[in-house]
């Protein structure tokens, strides 16, 4: 007798139940590696907090002296933040007044106006200026440009290491960013809009300056928040070129130490765990961090929120 | 111009006119800012070639000639121990001798040696390239009215022993090797650190993670990771890898007893921890462009995830990420901030013997002779530059055919 297949003798093999102990294995050690991050970022924040929090917990650290007082020098009790955040930002402010115009201006031109074969050129060396190292920007800040600038300015108006010759190395070494991220935005403003302008009768510069710049606002918005961010942490240029030792000014001929450049030179030196200049350090290092991660933040939710839709 | 009343006529020309020269003069200017791109790109590299090779006026403390009547270099090895042996102290002779025997010493070492020891070459100017070309007349009278003693020679600072040599307290005999091996040493833990961890990250991201918060979270905090400035990861590793596993990375838990946490692994971890966040973003793209057509095929001939995973999706993904983790060792290499802060040497002049060693790094040494007065050690900056910027730019070569071979296959 045959065996027909009935509804009583199906049997459909039951795939979803077959467990796969090696397939969970691998799917747990992915997970645990996708977590790391979050992981990495729990400690970066405890590290930094624990050893910031021994710096505030001293008995002579007060919040009015650390940001009511101009004077930082931790190991003898002088306690005031400011000159370290003056020369970060006006290193910042410097770079951004070059990068910005300059990035604008080159995204404009390579998403707007140049032809394929200029473009396979030109990107290219922005790519090239993007991948150097900022050490290698360090050197050329303090052994090409300041001397530049002292020939320019005399010798006697600018200082040996100052403020003026870093932001402005900063500033060419930040425009790669700006430009690429402002020419994504630029590329992502559709055709028909232009199209539109043309057919107006509006010349290139009114279609690149009233309408394609206009809808990439906020793509070039989040560009400069991650612009100034860059500025922000950057730490070789300021190290080699702004000049070591704090220094309470707004003057960009004089030497002024950022606060990633004091990181740098106090903990390149011999430093004991624990003393008010180690934990000075984290304190520092918590500032930065905090502040460049609201400005990515900011950056990434005014990419997503502010994003056009057109389609 | 008011909308109501469209300028006709002459006023019409002029006015369109104004408009095509405010055309024109835009463009120039959108173009002007990448020629500034361009030219500073261009100051940049000439700034440094420029200043690796040029005219350097030098004294002996001890003449040659006084020593031997042969030129030095013409000296056997045992010429040169014997020089060594008679115009040296006898204690640092021994001294020398204990550190490694005098015979078992290449010539090209005993030679530096003698060079370093005895004659005690004294630089007194160092000129840029471009001077040596175009001033020679002015470099050597100004020599020969200050310095009568004194030998002007031009210098290549970029040579094969610039690369072969150790460290030196003298630009004239300071080389790269430590340093070149250091930094090869930090990339490859970094690399054997954040690889693996990182494409797993990534897989997790794109195959299997379910669109939840969490997933969320992970993706937004690796996007902020890439953005945290590099010193604060050197912070991170000075607390974390140099201060808190100090018995791991000093290696005593492996009986290594003469080092502290300032180790190379101490190091390449940080840079590893840096690199992370790159790495998974790069390898998330190269994922996604993987067409769902080849899963579902998969799926659809009853493939597992992984089995998916592993047999189609990695494959036809692997050159992207290949390409993103060249990307990434290139940004390690490069690096500087994070490796002062975790501790680096900057004089050694013993190569790294294993992941416990005290370490150097290319980008290092560049900083370090950058920031020294004596125009000599900017010299042999620029040369560490060109050997950095050679060492990427071969990198970034294998990235870009690597990108092109993965365009056209998929």
């Amino acid at each position: 007798m045959r065996n027909a297949l009935t509804t009583q003798n199906f049997r459909p093999f039951n795939l979803t139940k077959k467990s796969r102990p090696g397939e969970t294995v691998i799917q747990s050690l992915l997970f645990i590696a996708g977590v790391l991050s979050i992981i990495i970022t729990v400690t970066l924040v405890y590290e930094l907090g624990k050893e910031a929090l021994l710096f505030f917990n001293n008995s002579d650290v007060t919040l009015a002296k650390f940001f009511g007082t101009t004077e930082w020098q931790p190991g003898v009790g002088k306690y005031g933040i400011w000159p370290l955040v003056t020369s970060t930002l006006i290193t910042s402010l410097i770079a951004m007044l070059i990068s910005l115009p300059l990035g604008l201006s080159a995204a404009l031109y390579l998403s707007e106006y140049a032809s394929p074969k200029a473009r396979s050129i030109l990107k290219p060396i922005l790519e090239i200026l993007a991948g150097i190292p900022t050490v290698v920007y360090g050197f050329f800040a303090l052994l090409f440009v300041t001397p530049l600038l002292q020939s320019i300015l005399g010798k006697d108006n600018i200082e040996v290491y100052n403020m003026l010759s870093a932001g402005l190395v900063m500033g060419i070494m930040i425009l790669p960013l700006i430009s690429s991220m402002s020419e994504d935005a630029f590329s992502a403003v559709p055709r028909p809009l232009r199209e539109g302008a043309y057919a107006m009768g509006a010349t290139k510069l009114e279609t690149s300056l009233q309408v394609v710049l206009p809808a990439a606002l906020s793509g070039i918005g989040a560009a400069i928040i991650l612009g100034i961010s860059r500025a922000i942490g950057e730490t070789m240029i300021v190290a080699v070129a702004a000049g070591s030792g704090p220094n309470f000014t707004f003057n960009p001929f004089q030497a002024a130490e950022t606060m990633t450049g004091n990181i740098a030179r106090i903990s390149g030196g011999d430093l004991s765990y624990g003393s008010i200049d180690y934990t000075s350090l984290f304190a520092i290092a918590l500032m930065l961090f905090l502040v460049t991660l609201a400005l990515n933040l900011i950056s990434q939710y005014i990419v997503q929120r502010f994003r056009e839709q057109y389609e | 111009m008011n909308k109501n009343n469209f300028p006709q006529g002459d006023a019409f020309r002029r006015e369109l006119d104004g408009r095509y020269r405010k055309a024109t003069i835009g463009q120039t200017a959108f173009l002007s800012a990448l020629l500034i791109a361009v030219i500073s790109l261009t100051a940049l590299l000439y700034n440094i070639v420029d200043g690796a090779f040029g005219y350097t006026a030098y004294e002996y403390k001890i003449d040659p000639s006084t020593i031997t009547s042969k030129p030095l270099n013409e000296l056997s090895q045992q010429e040169l121990v014997d020089v060594l042996k008679t115009n040296l102290s006898k204690g640092a002779y021994n001294k020398l001798n204990n550190e490694q025997a005098m015979e078992k010493r290449s010539q090209a070492d005993l030679l530096s040696l003698v060079l370093e020891r005895i004659i005690r070459i004294d630089t007194k100017g160092v000129w840029s390239l471009t001077e040596s070309l175009f001033h020679k007349a002015d470099i050597e009278a100004e020599i020969a009215e200050k310095y009568p003693d004194a030998k002007l020679e031009f210098r290549t600072w970029l040579t094969m022993s610039f690369l072969t040599t150790p460290m030196s307290s003298r630009a004239e005999f300071a080389g790269a090797r430590t340093a070149i091996l250091g930094s090869l040493w930090l990339v490859g833990i970094a690399i054997l650190f954040a690889l693996p961890i990182g494409v797993g990250a990534a897989v997790y991201l794109q195959e299997y993670a379910p669109k939840n918060l969490l997933t969320r979270i992970i993706q937004t905090n690796i996007n902020n990771l890439a953005g945290v400035p590099s010193i604060v990861y050197g912070m991170l590793g000075l607390a974390l890898f140099v201060r808190v596993l100090e018995p791991f990375t000093s290696g005593k838990l492996f009986g290594v007893t003469d080092s502290n946490g300032r180790t190379i692994l101490a190091a390449g971890l940080t840079m590893g921890v840096l690199v992370l966040p790159l790495i998974i973003i790069n390898a998330q793209e190269a994922i996604k462009a993987v067409p769902d057509s080849l899963r579902q095929a998969a799926y659809g001939v009853g493939a597992t995830r992984w089995q998916t995973i592993w047999h189609h999706v990695l494959p036809n993904s692997i050159a992207g990420i290949l390409t993103g983790t060249i990307l990434s060792i290139s940004r390690a290499i490069g690096e500087t901030a994070p490796l002062i802060v975790v501790g680096a040497s900057t004089f050694i002049t013993v190569d790294p013997q294993g992941p416990f060693s005290k370490f150097t790094a290319l980008p290092i040494q560049i900083f370090n002779w950058t920031t020294r007065a004596q125009p000599e050690f900017h010299a042999i900056a620029a040369s560490a530059i060109i050997v950095l910027m050679v060492m990427l730019l071969s990198l970034n070569a294998t990235a870009i055919l690597l990108r092109n071979r993965f365009q056209r296959r998929l």
